[in-house]
């Protein structure tokens, strides 16, 4: 329940000074929560920001204030690991628009103090990241060894490659994209649909009534899930094998192992997230194109990023964010001279790859923060 | 680890402070030895494997293929444009050659000189395709779709008014000179540039 995922306390840093947003509103002040992990040099060289995905959080090596589950990237992140916590110091900052802790649709309103619901402004992944600039300099960091991202992580991590290449040393940047296609959209708003045509939503004024859009964010992550997995993936996992039956029940219940997964999937995730930041989270997602403000040409983005060195990395079954996507990136890389390593790895698993046991992906990650900076 | 003769010449070639692009880079063994003598080295590798190990080892390198994805690359990125032990595989040859020097002024190019005597002589008496030190595949499997020898890539060169500013011929881990290179070169490296 929403209610209970508000009463979890995070550890945040609330910045008194004003956010302006892509929208033309301003944030008069942000909260943004934040983990940590290993420590940071003498001479502040050694931070690695960590971006997370769209339903991720800051907990990514620690366990899940809410699921108890480990971190989402507990394999990447730690001592001894790819991203390795005995040599670097590496931050992972709860987004903007989200309802981990940082500043979002269940923030209170400054005058009345009740949750902010729709009349949060809507934010943009720039926004986020320049919320992450706050961060860092809230803690004395002016420059990153390297930012790092998988799918919306991702475009955070380029998005900073953009706004703040005189921070960075490296960008690794994992299946990804500098743009939100038309199919990304048309996903994300079957999702949106679903949330506020579930009566329970309430215009997202459903905090204080102990009802919230379960069933609609439920939709929302079913429909989302799918395209997270890759058909092949799916098939090997379910087939059309029946679940807990022998037989066709001839009506609507979960007849398919398919069928199951999703609902719990579903049904889990509503323990975890605001059906609202599902709202805002993907709406920044949307309206994220880099080369938006370069008249269409994505090398301009990159102008001022030569002295960034970027990896990027997608996966052959990821049709969310397909290699083409990536490949777009590296040609407006190259076409400016910044050095670009680019790798398409084949892996079952679609875009969730980049969250699971792909071996060649830690081998890149490490040596690709080994030679940064 | 001792690079491969012709890896080790191209090298030693190339000046410190000089940016390179090594154009089929398999794992980055001659961007190693460009880097530790202060070039700017950036590859280019078509086998996903090789590319993850070349980052791994810290290079940047892109996964992409000479036949195509040269064109990405702007005019005179490069000082120089390495194209070791490829020519030989790509499409259209002679196409990627004029690439070579639309990225960079100065290219190294080198393959296996398939008019070596051992080669002529595998012809002449066995009528069977060569499998060799340097061609080492059988006629099906071989990922050389066009084999050239030392005259056929003077000829082109002279046809595109392309500059020879340097060439090695080497038989064996040994040079052999200009003119025995013919016959007797396994394999040759020209530095070329625009005239």
């Amino acid at each position: 329940m929403a209610s209970l995922l508000h009463q979890i306390q995070h550890q945040s840093v609330t910045i008194a000074a004003p956010l302006p947003l892509d929208s033309g509103q301003i944030l008069p002040s942000v909260t943004i929560a934040y983990q940590s992990y290993g420590t940071l040099a003498a001479d502040r060289a050694n931070a690695v920001l960590v971006c997370h995905a769209l339903t991720g959080d800051q907990y990514v090596a620690s366990d899940h204030p809410a699921t108890g589950k480990p971190g989402w990237w507990a394999r990447m992140v730690g001592p001894g690991k790819p991203i390795d916590t005995d040599r670097y110091f590496v931050l992972c900052a709860n987004v903007l628009g989200s309802c981990m802790g940082s500043s979002g649709p269940a923030s209170p309103d400054a005058a009345t103090g009740a949750p902010l619901g729709m009349h949060f402004p809507v934010i943009t992944i720039a926004d986020m990241v320049r919320a992450q600039a706050m961060l860092l300099d809230h803690l004395g960091i002016d420059r990153l060894h390297a930012v790092v991202g998988g799918s919306m992580g991702g475009m955070q991590a380029l998005a900073w490659t953009t706004y703040y290449p005189e921070r960075l040393g490296s960008a690794i940047v994992i299946a990804s994209a500098a743009r939100h296609s038309a199919q990304n959209i048309a996903f994300h708003e079957v999702g949106r649909q679903a949330i506020m045509a579930d009566p329970d939503w309430q215009d997202g004024q459903y905090y204080g009534s102990r009802r919230a859009p379960a069933k609609g964010l439920a939709v929302a992550r079913m429909a989302a899930h799918i395209t997270y997995l890759s058909e092949a993936g799916l098939t090997e996992k379910f087939g059309r094998r029946l679940q807990a039956r022998d037989i066709k029940s001839f009506g609507f219940d979960a007849d398919f192992q398919i069928e199951s997964y999703l609902r719990h999937q579903g049904l889990a995730f509503t323990d975890r997230f605001d059906a609202n930041a599902y709202l805002y989270i993907t709406r920044a997602m949307d309206y994220f194109d880099l080369a938006d403000a370069h008249d269409g040409r994505l090398a301009g983005a990159f102008a001022g990023a030569k002295d960034v060195r970027f990896t990027l990395v997608s996966f052959d079954t990821d049709w969310l964010y397909p290699t083409a996507e990536s490949r777009r990136i590296v040609q407006a890389l190259q076409s400016v001279g910044a050095a670009a390593s680019f790798v398409e790895l084949s892996a079952p698993f679609g875009h969730d790859s980049f969250l699971l046991d792909v071996p060649a992906l830690d081998r890149l990650v490490a040596g690709a923060l080994g030679s940064g900076g | 680890m001792a690079l491969r003769p012709d890896l080790a010449i191209i090298a030693d070639a190339v000046p410190p402070g000089s940016r390179a692009l090594d154009i089929g880079c398999g794992d980055g063994e001659l961007m190693a030895a460009l880097r530790d003598k202060g070039v700017d080295a950036r590859g280019l590798e078509i086998d996903p494997a090789n590319v993850t190990a070349a980052i791994a080892r810290g290079q940047s390198v892109v996964q992409g293929d000479a036949n195509r994805d040269l064109a990405d690359y702007p005019g005179d990125a490069f000082d120089y444009a390495i194209l070791s032990q490829t020519l030989q595989t790509t499409e259209r040859p002679d196409r990627v050659v004029d690439e070579l020097l639309r990225i960079a002024p100065r290219a190294f190019v080198s393959f296996p000189n398939f008019a070596h005597w051992r080669i002529r002589l595998a012809l002449l008496w066995g009528g069977r395709m060569p499998v060799t030190r340097l061609i080492p595949v059988a006629w099906y499997a071989t990922p050389n779709i066009h084999h050239v020898t030392v005259s056929d890539f003077r000829d082109l060169l002279r046809e595109k008014g392309i500059a020879v500013e340097a060439a090695w011929y080497l038989s064996g881990d040994k040079p052999t000179s200009d003119a025995a290179a013919s016959w007797r070169a396994e394999h040759a490296i020209f530095l070329i540039s625009r005239r």
